[in-house]
């Protein structure tokens, strides 16, 4: 099921800075709180995000657990050619979610 | 947490009052705004914050939209039927801006969520989604969004006229602590007849789950105007005692949302039991 909305413009000039906006459903919780049992719940956060550009890294960063859920980052590129936008989400076990997005480049 | 510092729940808690005893002010002259006149809270946003709520990529409301689609037209119950077999995508929009709607088996009007309820158990023979479930928020978020813009046009029903009557007495009545009645709330967060947010996030840059348009009215009717309320009492306690710990109080949320939203719900009559 989608839970990652992407916001790459669907078209750009060759050499035009482009924004890339990306919202990640998840709780990103910090491992600090308590459930009503008085319980740690345990810690479950993104910790890495990538963004990669027709097989060029072009973005990365490392989550916290002072990140608020639904992680939500906005970035900076050069639309250099038209190509694909690739989106992957590391969290702590591993596990990672993927997205796409397409750009064309005149 | 940490306590507000003193100065500034101070500040908050007298422009709280002076906007609550304004109210009063004019919810004693006032009588209903013209259904021509009435707005929604869009039309009150700054350019900036109207640029954020128009932005679909990031609202996480559109996540609850998103699994809606998802459940759409994924097949359930025992007939193993999706929504989307009988419906087709683009045939829904208009129909979340009709609701309530009478229902003929009910007796009484029934919102969005509910008639969703009622098509699992007809249609697809499937047990009915909890209230307020993730799943039926979504289901319901994603009907409503394709309407999303129009008008709230409830259909001219001779049925569903007592209990419109019953809704718009319990609005022109103080109750609880409140010190004003709903029309006169109203006036001021402006809540108007446009669907855009109705299923929309208000708070939108926070990380609740959806709101919807009940849970609303619920929170308004017994949180808001009780903040009132508690605001004086807390501004007294203040006053009182230079050591106040904490003045979060008088803006809690009500601990037991459900109970009051059914009691709610009840009151105005969209409800048979309470």
């Amino acid at each position: 099921m989608a839970r990652a909305l992407i916001n790459v413009p669907r078209k750009a000039r060759r050499g035009e800075i482009i924004e890339i906006k990306t919202l990640l459903s998840h709780p990103m919780e910090t491992g600090y709180r308590r459930d009503n049992m008085g319980n740690l719940i345990s810690r479950d956060i993104i910790s890495r995000f990538v963004c990669v550009y027709n097989g060029t890294e072009v973005f990365q960063a490392d989550l916290f657990p002072a990140v608020a859920a639904n992680p939500f980052l906005s970035f900076f590129t050069v639309a250099t050619e038209s190509g694909t936008f690739e989106f992957r989400w590391t969290d702590d076990h591993g596990n990672t979610q993927t997205a796409q997005a397409n750009i064309e480049v005149a | 947490m940490s306590a507000m510092p003193e100065h500034l729940g101070h500040r908050t808690c007298a422009a709280f009052l002076l906007a609550a005893l304004s109210v009063v002010a004019s919810g004693a002259s006032g009588s209903e705004i013209p259904a021509a006149e009435k707005r929604s809270d869009y039309e009150f946003m700054s350019p900036d914050t109207r640029a954020i709520q128009d932005d679909d990529g990031t609202n996480p409301g559109m996540f609850s939209v998103l699994d809606g689609e998802g459940l759409w037209n994924k097949k359930d119950g025992v007939l193993s039927v999706s929504c989307d077999d009988c419906h087709s995508g683009a045939s829904m929009r208009g129909i979340a801006a009709r609701y309530p709607a009478y229902d003929v088996d009910y007796k009484r009007p029934v919102d969005l969520q509910e008639r969703i309820n009622i098509c699992r158990k007809r249609r697809q023979n499937a047990t009915p989604l909890p209230p307020e479930s993730r799943e039926l928020l979504a289901l319901a978020a994603f009907v409503a969004h394709q309407s999303r813009g129009m008008l709230i046009e409830l259909a001219i029903d001779e049925r569903l006229s007592p209990f419109l009557m019953r809704g718009a007495n319990f609005s022109k009545v103080a109750r609880g602590n409140s010190i004003y009645p709903v029309p006169s709330a109203t006036m001021t967060t402006g809540v108007g007849a446009w669907l855009a947010t109705s299923f929309r996030k208000r708070n939108r840059l926070d990380t609740q789950p959806i709101d919807w348009s009940g849970r609303r009215l619920a929170r308004c009717s017994v949180a808001y105007a009780t903040a009132s309320l508690e605001c004086v009492r807390s501004h007294i306690l203040m006053m009182q005692s230079s050591t106040s710990s904490s003045n979060s109080t008088w803006r809690g949320e009500p601990t037991d949302l459900g109970s009051k939203l059914r009691r709610f719900a009840h009151d105005v009559g969209w409800m048979s039991t309470g």
